[in-house]
């Protein structure tokens, strides 16, 4: 009953879907407020509706109602409630739904709080958002239906994919998919902004907390499927420039661009046809994203979809929105007048080159992860591209990108002083020469590239301290004044300094990991030690024991350095008789500045067992450098200038402006 | 400055930026460009030692093999009609099993076996990655099997 509940709701809710996208639409050409006023209601009810359908999907999982084809096909009555619950979306036709349901929650947000918006766009935006409603919504009900019934129902259903039951993991899909349809957001207003044939600072300062906010989600949700991989998949690293995890990336790539040109047009009302460009191309990106993991084109944990019907559907929907954004963009981008001038070196020339840099490095990440699927489908040999071709094309690419990072804030608006802006860095420069030259000794010479890109590291922190120590005139004004100064700064300007900072910390946390890893591969007996980058790991052997759905073979490592206690490992290979499959739980510790990690194989028949030890120099900061980068988002999300829908009146931006180098973000 | 120098300026950036790439780009691809082979076009192409592929096909029955007291692995994988030495150090994927599809990426020894970088299978048992099924089907002996389970995955070493 329930399900059917949620059934109808679905269809009712792509009723209202294809309504919104068509009338506001004419209403705002023709200027009828009633029409432009319905869209409004329409995204609000579409909300309630499809939150009823998904409210049934996951009724239908927590008690376990195996009459229903999907709970049957991917729960388990013996499952945590936890992952009954996440399993919801850990499947093809559930994370649809959660899709169309984080996407019904940023239309109505944008008609809840969209109140300042001028009526013909915010007529325009819901519709567009509602027309990709229609077309998810669509694909959902006639080609992956969650609410198909299955006569008998079985005994008990066919369980998770065991890799999928983990905390990390249950999570990962809402954040990201807060991000793609996040920039779904962006996409409206971009189109909005076309068909209007108007963009200005106003409509820059709309779109850019929808972008950050989006950015924030895609971040941690990257930033969570990485740390599942380091820790679930028991292979030690924690980016493998797989097609899928570049799936997510590219978006992000593209909407880390999207945040900075959107700054230009703020505040100088230049970069106006490029921001549009590169919103249409954010959400493109996160539409191809969903293709590829969705359409069984790539073979992965997220390739649940294996029917070829499915992906053609993608595949229509994905030509259709990026194929008309795209000639809507040709016919009418050209009539967007530019706006303000500026030199080459500027902070404008700054944020363009890191527009440059973001979208050349996108284009090889794109071209490494269609490559090989276009010469598949050319019939032209079956090749793999792998993490050398990444770190041999995007690397090299986003190295003046990083730099830029830490010069680019110095420099003012307009017209920009190099010279000066360098002198004020020369910290930074010490800094980095001081790193470069004490790696080298440290190294002696070797890896000088990781010593290199340590010293950008370097550059980039000192640059972001003072470049905020410059703005609070640390130790050239009275302290007091500094922290008159400190306060008066806007928030954006801090989430700036923070997420920089955090990019900084990732960098360093991945430099450092991959150049000075050291892995230990070995088969040991119980009571046998062996020394792992100074610390001594005693095997203690292996004991079987249970877990709730699972039978798991423990291995245990004492660990101790200089003959003191550091930590007790216990790594397990877990069996799951349900889905008849195994997973390697790997024991982890960790000192903040280093991992210790440990996976256990397979016996070798005589009493030993195959382990990997690994010791992995700096890697925590790799999330926590994320979670740095995502604070950074949010705290520039608090700035009042970036609440969302409450964009500044004219008389408060004049405030804004007399402020101390307030157009800091 | 007028904006039509404005634009030379970013149009000149941007072509060195991408030139560069560009650059960048052909060079990677030209050394790590990974091919996939089956079994018997390893024993019928000339490939050279130590160049880097990808191969697959079923793993043989019985032909697992462990070293006493060390690491190393070796099973054969076969597409029906020849069959190949990989050789591996490291623990096998979860779901690695005698009759299944794999995929492992490595070079070829001049004694004729693959020693193995990397072994790949997917999490679901009834699963063949699709460079193996492919090879099975052009050697003939491909009987379509409907996969019972989606959600799949994927191991490395």
């Amino acid at each position: 009953m329930i399900t059917e509940i949620g059934h109808l709701a679905l269809i009712l809710a792509l009723v209202v879907a294809i309504l919104q996208s068509s009338l506001p639409l004419y209403g705002a050409a023709q200027n009828r407020a009633a029409l432009m006023q319905f869209a409004r209601h329409a995204a609000i009810g579409q909300l309630g509706l499809v939150l009823l359908a998904f409210l049934a999907t996951t009724y239908a999982f927590v008690v376990s109602d195996f009459s229903v084809m999907l709970v049957a096909n991917n729960s388990h009555s013996a499952k945590p409630m936890l992952y009954k619950i996440t399993g919801v979306w850990a499947n093809h036709e559930g994370s649809l739904l959660l899709w169309i349901l984080i996407l019904a929650v940023f239309g109505a947000m944008v008609a809840g709080f969209g109140r300042n918006l001028p009526p013909t766009l915010r007529a325009r935006v819901l519709a567009v958002q509602a027309m990709i409603a229609v077309g998810f919504i669509a694909f959902t009900l006639f080609s992956s239906n969650p609410f198909t019934r299955l006569w008998p129902p079985p005994i008990d259903g066919k369980g998770l994919n065991p890799l999928l039951q983990d905390p990390g993991l249950a999570f990962h899909p809402p954040f990201l998919y807060f991000g793609y349809v996040g920039f779904s957001i962006t996409f409206s207003f971009a189109i909005a902004a076309l068909i209007e044939g108007r963009v200005d600072p106003a409509w820059a300062r709309w779109v850019r907390p929808w972008t950050l906010w989006a950015w924030c989600g895609l971040t941690f949700g990257i930033a969570l499927g990485s740390w599942w991989a380091y820790y679930e998949l028991g292979w030690g690293g924690f980016w493998f420039w797989d097609p899928v995890e570049n799936a997510s990336f590219m978006p992000w790539l593209a909407g880390t661009a999207l945040l900075h040109s959107a700054i230009v047009v703020e505040k100088r009302d230049a970069l106006k046809s490029w921001t549009i460009l590169l919103a249409i191309v954010a959400f493109s990106l996160s539409l191809i994203g969903t293709f590829l993991v969705r359409s069984g084109v790539l073979t992965s944990v997220h390739a649940f979809a294996t029917d070829p019907a499915r992906g053609v559907f993608i595949l229509v929907l994905l030509v259709i929105a990026i194929g008309g954004s795209f000639a809507l963009y040709a016919v009418r981008a050209p009539t967007l007048k530019g706006g303000g001038l500026f030199q080459p070196i500027s902070r404008e020339g700054a944020l363009v080159l890191n527009n440059l840099g973001l979208t050349v490095a996108l284009a090889t990440v794109f071209l490494g992860t269609m490559y090989p699927l276009f010469l598949d489908a050319m019939g032209s040999g079956k090749v793999s591209v792998g993490p050398p071709f990444f770190n041999s094309s995007f690397v090299p690419i986003m190295v003046p990108v990083l730099v830029a990072m830490a010069i680019g804030p110095q420099l003012a608006w307009k017209r920009g002083d190099l010279a000066g802006a360098l002198g004020r860095l020369w910290a930074a420069f010490g800094a980095a020469a001081g790193i470069a030259m004490g790696g080298m000794l440290l190294t002696g010479g070797g890896d000088i590239l990781a010593v290199l890109g340590l010293a950008v590291v370097g550059f980039v922190l000192m640059g972001v301290a003072i470049e905020w120590a410059e703005r609070v005139r640390l130790f050239q004004a009275p302290l007091a004044e500094s922290w008159r100064r400190a306060r008066a700064i806007p928030r954006a300007a801090y989430g700036m300094s923070i997420a920089h900072s955090g990019i900084a910390l990732v960098m360093l946390a991945i430099i450092a990991t991959t150049v000075w890893r050291t892995e230990v591969i070995q088969v040991m007996r119980a009571g046998e030690q062996v020394n792992v980058a100074g610390y001594e790991f005693a095997f203690e052997g292996v004991r079987d024991l249970n877990g709730p759905n699972y039978q798991a073979q423990r291995g245990t490592f004492q660990v101790a350095r200089n003959g003191r206690f550091v930590a007790t490992l216990e790594a397990e290979k877990r069996f799951f008789p349900v889905e008849n499959q195994a997973t390697t739980e790997a024991a982890i510790h960790t000192t903040w500045f280093a991992d210790l990690y440990a996976v256990v194989g397979d016996p070798d028949g005589s009493g030993g067992w195959t382990v990997r030890l690994y010791h992995n120099p700096m890697v925590p900061w790799i999330w926590i450098g994320a979670v740095v980068m995502v604070m950074g988002g949010l705290v520039s999300l608090t700035d009042r200038r970036h609440r969302v829908g409450a964009p500044a009146t004219r008389r408060r931006r004049a405030i804004d402006h007399g402020m101390p180098q307030a157009a800091g973000d | 400055m007028t904006r039509k120098r404005r634009r030379l300026f970013v149009v000149l950036l941007g072509m060195a930026t991408l030139g560069i790439a560009a650059a960048l780009v052909l060079f990677a691809f030209e050394d790590n460009l990974v091919f996939f082979y089956s079994p018997s076009d390893v024993a019928e192409r000339e490939i050279k030692p130590g160049q880097r592929i990808r191969v697959g096909g079923l793993v043989e029955a019985a032909s697992l093999q462990r070293t006493p007291a060390s690491p190393e692995v070796s099973f054969a994988v076969t597409d029906m009609r020849r069959s190949l030495k990989i050789v591996y150090t490291g623990i096998l994927p979860d779901l690695f099993r005698e009759g299944q599809g794999i995929v492992a990426e490595g070079t070829l020894r001049p004694d004729g076996a693959f020693e193995a970088r990397s072994v790949l299978a997917k999490h679901d048992e009834n699963y063949m990655p699709p460079e193996v099924a492919d090879s099975l089907k052009r050697a003939g002996v491909w009987q379509h099997r409907e996969p019972q389970q989606d959600a799949s995955g994927k191991a490395r070493p």
